[in-house]
């Protein structure tokens, strides 16, 4: 069964690779969403027998994959309560983006391109979660980087988006160096790669220095940190973060599958899976709780003025993704799984939703040109809605659980940790301006008037991809089809309902039940309760505040948010310009990076080394020859001369010679 | 065993097919057929005898098997051939890739057809030769005389600057040549055998091996090629027909790595030991500098000659970490580089016959047209850049984290190398097939023909296959590679651990990571450490 799970969605790719033209479109799409589909429920009853019931952990091997010396790297599927979750969240989010696409995509000439890469995004990410090894989830980890590659650049006839893929998989890149260098360390300390193994050795080696890089460190310290930047640049934290707005290129089915819901926890997932090393070093811990709660309040900032509609709910994914650090910092690792969980619901339903707006609105994306679609897509809007309050964290939806929980976790930890400290009051304020950002989006698409005709839309240049086709009739915006209603109506329920029913096992009184010590054990969890009781209400008020900042804004008053950007220019261009940091990199890395190359190139190479080398012996040899040339004068007494020099030479030679 | 066996078969059968050809006389259309049909059957069936070796190939021995002995020359001189876990597999990568050398110069090739197959075949006997030789003066022999058709295959049928490349080529290899001849009469002199099994037994004064080390160094860092010697590499593989760039990139520059694992490595330890840090510098320099000069490229093979250069990087790395994942890895990545760069080689080539131009601004938007080969070029770029699932990542992993364990500032800076590598690996490919088709050169051009789905596609399937199951040539090398490393430890293991013993705490060395531990904890941490954290110890 387990096999079944992540080899399905395999064959399904290799399906579409090797005979999605000849079995044509549609044929594609449903194998590929079908076989998903049993995937899900597999993942679901999986979930109910390890996770809810008392099902054994197991991590059988499937067949050995590296040995050399005393390193073995195995392919296995590891199944616990930890990836128990992960299962259930990335095959029901992947089977229910297969059915959307079907939809959304219907005007694609590359669909079965398009299954094919969803299908073997999902492989890849089945492979990092279902990992017993290092190694094994650094192929999955690739893999998923390498089909996010191909996703954001599907449409590859726009620049902007092939820029964005390779922007996307350079900076994880950058996340993956340090990642292999924990690799490397894990096993020079351990002499193992396999969780196992790790987890047993870890306590052994607690608070031992050691020496890397020229430097003494605190054994688990550097491991934590290396290992952490690799998770920082899967899920797009602060510093790493660049490529995730970008992302946004790809079509939006993708977004909601691996840039909101399954590929950018990541780096979550590692760290949960890895708490046993975390809890060894809370240096490392501390600098989770900063860069988290760093990126909650810096994407939370961003997002408050973007006009782009996927691009505000990237940024709303980046700042939730801190979240999620935080509460896996102070040691509330359940916690951070738990936001991870029920955020794949609603931050799914609200890129879907947004796809329906997109789809509505033939590929507008610019929300300054929407307003009023409340009427047009109602059922579109509901969902939306849905999807904010459950975001905003709404009492009783799924967010108001998760999210909640991590804010408290923070406050509760904080009495020993200024991070934690930190981490609270950035998670609190993050929680308004998500609020603020969150209802913005709402009331500038749904609401208000439309600013634009329709008629004028899809040639707004900026994001209109090659495939848009202007082939409809009338240009009204319209309700998108059953089939891609379904999966938001899923979602929907999951975004209303997966806190309240999943709480309790989660984070709640069957905690222990259900995890059965696949994450650390922390006191996080009681100290919790003992927090005094406004810090609770607090999250909620600040998410009421800024809704009705942005009812103010947005609906009583229009225009205000316009009159404040203008008393406030720079602070305006500095948020919209996302804190100028792709600027910041472009000069920092990227011109430096072709400069040096440049120089090594035309310089080094050419003047240098073929100078002095190849180019200049041969030069000299040319010199000598022609010097050599020019003696041969053909003169007789030139030929007596130099004869004489060479006697006179000889003799002197000879007698001091013979002196001495 | 005495006598000629299959080792002399697989040498010479190539040169079998030479004699055939030497036969053919005219330049009509029947003859050429009938020439590239006797190389290509010649080159198969030299692979399919080296898939019969790998049969008989006994995988756990660590020792020199299919031993074959004659004397030569008077007496002389000896004739020795024999293969162990080091040098086989680059038979059989050299065995296989020719076949598909053949196959691309099928069309491309128009003038000299027989005298091109010719080359082509001596070349083969050469390479095969040097990784079979035993015998030290007959290693030298193949091992330069590999120059000669070579040089030929680039000054004949190259492209427009072919004869500055072909001497820069020659020149660069011969000087470092003649320092390595003047080695190996210095090392005959004084172990009066040039066998190279004796000669494995054979220990070195320290002082002498440092200046032997430096001469066999300077020749096979030549043919790696290393920074700052690598400068003839771009050029002769811009100016070579593709078959000869594949051949370049995929045996001739393993012909260095494996004279360092055979020579360098274990007939000089200590020298070894001694120029480890200077290896290390070099790799690391050429690793990150050659990776940004990739990142500039305008001309496709230039592009991919650099970053062949960076991927050698990593062999040398790996090879001078002298523990088992560093030099298994380095060994590992040649192979797979091997089938990497030179499937890299043959892309270009395809696109070359089309347009003629290797200006990679002259491409664009090929995956409209040409989607086939959009997926081949995709699956050797992330090979390329070490994407765990191919076997670029196998060897990558392995010499890294080799190199991590013997020093972690070394594995700090080439790994960074990843993220350079996909820079300019993704770079050149969204130039070339990402992007609209709008040049009206390219308007229609023609996706993979096929036959250059038959070259292609076994090249996708291996690549694929050994980045998932990648034992069959990993155990083919851990037992040779396990008894190297001992022997490389054996000579430098007590003077470390004398010297960390000084310090005032108590150091202890495990695998190039220095543990500061109290002096009270050391017994029990020394017991458990060795018993499960030395991974070289194995």
């Amino acid at each position: 069964m387990y096999q079944s799970i992540v080899f399905l969605p395999l064959l399904g790719f290799l399906i579409a690779g090797f005979s999605g033209n000849r079995l044509g479109a549609r044929a594609t799409e449903i194998i590929t969403t079908g076989l998903l589909f049993v995937s899900g429920v597999l993942s679901w009853a999986v979930f109910a027998d390890i996770g809810l019931g008392h099902g054994q952990a197991s991590a059988p091997i499937l067949s050995n994959w590296i040995t050399s010396g005393g390193l073995r790297v195995d392919w296995a599927l590891r199944i616990d309560s930890l990836t128990a979750v992960m299962l259930v969240v990335v095959t029901s989010v992947s089977s229910l983006v297969h059915l959307y696409s079907i939809g959304y995509m219907h005007e694609d000439p590359s669909r079965p391109r398009f299954f094919g890469y969803l299908s073997l995004f999902t492989f890849a990410m089945l492979m990092l979660v279902t990992a017993d090894n290092l190694v094994q989830m650094f192929f999955g980890w690739e893999g998923v980087g390498l089909a996010s590659y191909l996703l954001i650049g599907f449409w590859y006839e726009k620049p902007s988006a092939c820029a964005a893929a390779i922007k996307a998989f350079v900076v994880n890149r950058v996340g993956d160096f340090g990642f292999a260098l924990g690799i490397f360390l894990v096993f020079v300390l351990t002499g193992s790669v396999s969780f196992d193994a790790i987890f047993a050795a870890a306590p052994g080696l607690a608070h031992k220095s050691v020496s890397v890089f020229g430097f003494e460190w605190d054994a688990w310290t550097i491991t934590c940190l290396l290992l952490f930047m690799g998770a920082m640049g899967k899920s797009a934290q602060f510093l790493l973060h660049t490529w995730l707005p970008d992302a946004m290129e790809g079509p939006t089915p993708v977004s909601a599958l691996i840039h909101a819901a399954t590929m950018v926890t990541a780096g979550v997932f590692m760290v949960a899976r890895l708490s046993p090393l975390f809890e060894l070093s809370p240096v490392a811990q501390g600098f989770v709780v900063v860069i988290g709660a760093t990126t909650a309040i810096f994407a939370a900032t961003v997002g408050l003025v973007q006009n782009d509609i996927k691009r505000v709910i990237a940024y709303s994914t980046c700042s939730q993704l801190g979240y999620m650090f935080v509460a896996l910092g102070v040691g509330g690792y359940a916690i951070g799984i738990f936001h991870l969980f029920t955020h794949a619901f609603f931050k799914a339903l609200l890129f879907l939703g947004a796809g329906s707006v997109i789809h509505a609105m033939h590929h507008e994306q610019d929300m300054r040109n929407m307003g009023g679609l409340r009427k047009d897509i109602p059922f579109t809007f509901w969902m939306m809605t849905i999807g904010t309050l459950a975001l905003t964290g709404f009492p009783f939806t799924a967010g108001y659980y998760s999210k909640d929980a991590i804010i408290e976790s923070a406050y509760a930890a904080g009495a020993h940790s200024s991070a934690a400290t930190y981490g609270f009051l950035m998670t609190l304020l993050a929680a308004g301006l998500t609020s603020f950002y969150s209802w913005r989006l709402v009331f500038m698409t749904f609401f208000g008037s439309r600013h634009v005709t329709a008629d004028e839309h899809g040639h707004a240049a900026n994001d209109d991809h090659a495939h848009d086709d202007h082939g409809h009739g009338g240009h009204t915006p319209h309700e998108s089809p059953l089939v891609m209603l379904i999966p938001l109506a899923t979602l929907a329920l999951g975004a209303l309902f997966a806190g309240l029913a999943f709480s309790g096992d989660f984070i709640g009184h069957r905690f222990d039940e259900f995890w059965k010590g696949t994450v650390a054990e922390n006191h996080i969890m009681h100290a919790m309760h003992e927090i005094p009781g406004y810090v609770g209400y607090l999250p909620t008020v600040l998410m009421i505040v800024g809704f009705l900042v942005a009812l103010w804004f947005y609906i009583l008053a229009p225009g205000t948010a316009d009159r404040l950007a203008r008393a406030n220019p720079v602070l305006y261009r500095f948020l919209l310009n996302k804190w100028y940091f792709d600027e910041l990199y472009d000069v920092l890395f990227v011109r430096p990076a072709f400069w040096l190359g440049r120089l090594f190139w035309k310089g080094g190479d050419g003047r240098v080394i073929d100078g002095l080398g190849p180019d200049g012996v041969s030069a000299r040899v040319i010199d000598i020859a022609r010097g050599a040339a020019r003696l041969q004068t053909g003169y007789l007494y030139h030929y007596a001369f130099a004869m004489l020099i060479g006697v006179a030479a000889f003799i002197t030679w000879y007698l001091l010679g013979g002196v001495r | 065993m005495n006598g000629f066996g299959i080792l002399s078969a697989l040498t010479f059968l190539p040169l079998v097919g030479v004699v055939v050809l030497m036969f053919h006389r005219g330049d009509d259309a029947a003859t050429l057929r009938s020439v590239r049909h006797v190389a290509l059957w010649t080159t198969i069936a030299v692979f399919l005898l080296s898939l019969v070796a790998w049969g008989r190939f006994e995988s756990g021995a660590s020792g020199f098997q299919m031993l074959e002995q004659q004397n030569w020359a008077g007496g002389g001189l000896v004739y020795k051939l024999g293969v162990d876990g080091l040098s086989f597999p680059f038979v059989v990568l050299t065995a296989f890739l020719m076949p598909f050398c053949i196959l691309a110069s099928w069309e491309s090739i128009t003038v000299r057809v027989k005298e091109y197959m010719i080359a082509f075949l001596v070349l083969e006997t050469l390479m095969i030769g040097v990784f079979c030789a035993l015998d030290l003066v007959l290693f030298y022999l193949f091992f330069e005389g590999g120059l000669i058709p070579m040089f030929l295959i680039i000054g004949v049928w190259g492209g427009k600057r072919r004869i500055y490349a072909a001497f820069k080529f020659f020149l660069y290899t011969l000087l470092g040549s003649l320092l390595m001849l003047i080695a190996i009469m210095w090392m005959a002199n004084f172990a009066h055998t040039t066998d190279i099994t004796i000669l494995l037994k054979t220990k070195f004064p320290t002082d002498v091996q440092k200046l032997l080390w430096l001469a066999f160094f300077a020749s096979f860092a030549v043919k790696m090629p290393m920074w700052p010697v690598h400068t003839w590499l771009p050029d002769a593989h811009v100016e070579a027909p593709t078959a000869g760039s594949v051949i370049l990139a995929g045996i001739l520059l393993k012909m260095g790595g494996y004279g360092l694992i055979r020579f360098s490595l274990p007939m000089f330890p200590d020298a070894s030991h001694y120029f480890a840090p200077l290896v290390f510098t070099l790799s690391v320099i050429a690793i990150v500098y050659t990776s940004l000069v990739a990142l500039v490229q305008e001309d496709m093979k230039k592009l991919i000659a650099y970053s062949s250069v960076a991927h050698m990087g990593f062999v040398t790395m790996g090879l001078f970490a002298m523990n088992q994942q560093g030099v298994q890895g380095a060994v590992y990545q040649m192979v797979s580089h091997g089938l990497v760069s030179g499937a890299l080689f043959l892309c270009v080539g395809v696109v070359y016959d089309r347009m003629h131009t290797r200006d990679i601004a002259a491409y664009g938007g090929l995956a409209q047209r040409m989607p086939l080969y959009a997926v081949a070029f995709m699956v050797f770029t992330m090979a390329n850049v070490g994407l765990p699932g191919t076997s670029g990542f196998i060897g990558e992993f392995l010499t890294l984290i080799g190199a991590f364990a013997a020093n972690s500032k070394v594995a700090f800076f080439a790994t960074s190398g990843v993220i350079l590598s996909a820079a300019y690996a993704l770079y050149l490919y969204r130039r070339v097939i990402f992007g609209v088709i709008d040049k009206p050169s390219l308007a229609s051009i023609q996706d993979l023909s096929g036959r250059e789905i038959a070259i292609l596609a076994p090249l996708v399937v291996l690549v694929i296959y050994y980045g998932v199951h990648p034992g069959p040539i990993l155990d083919a090398s851990a037992a040779s590679v396990a008894e190297l490393v001992k022997s490389t430890q054996s000579v430098a293991g007590p003077v470390k651990s004398a010297a960390t013993d000084q310090a005032g705490l108590a150091g202890l060395k495990i695998a190039g990571v220095n543990f500061r531990v109290p002096e009270q904890d050391l017994r029990e941490r020394r017991a458990s450490a060795f018993s499960h954290s030395a991974p070289s110890a194995h």
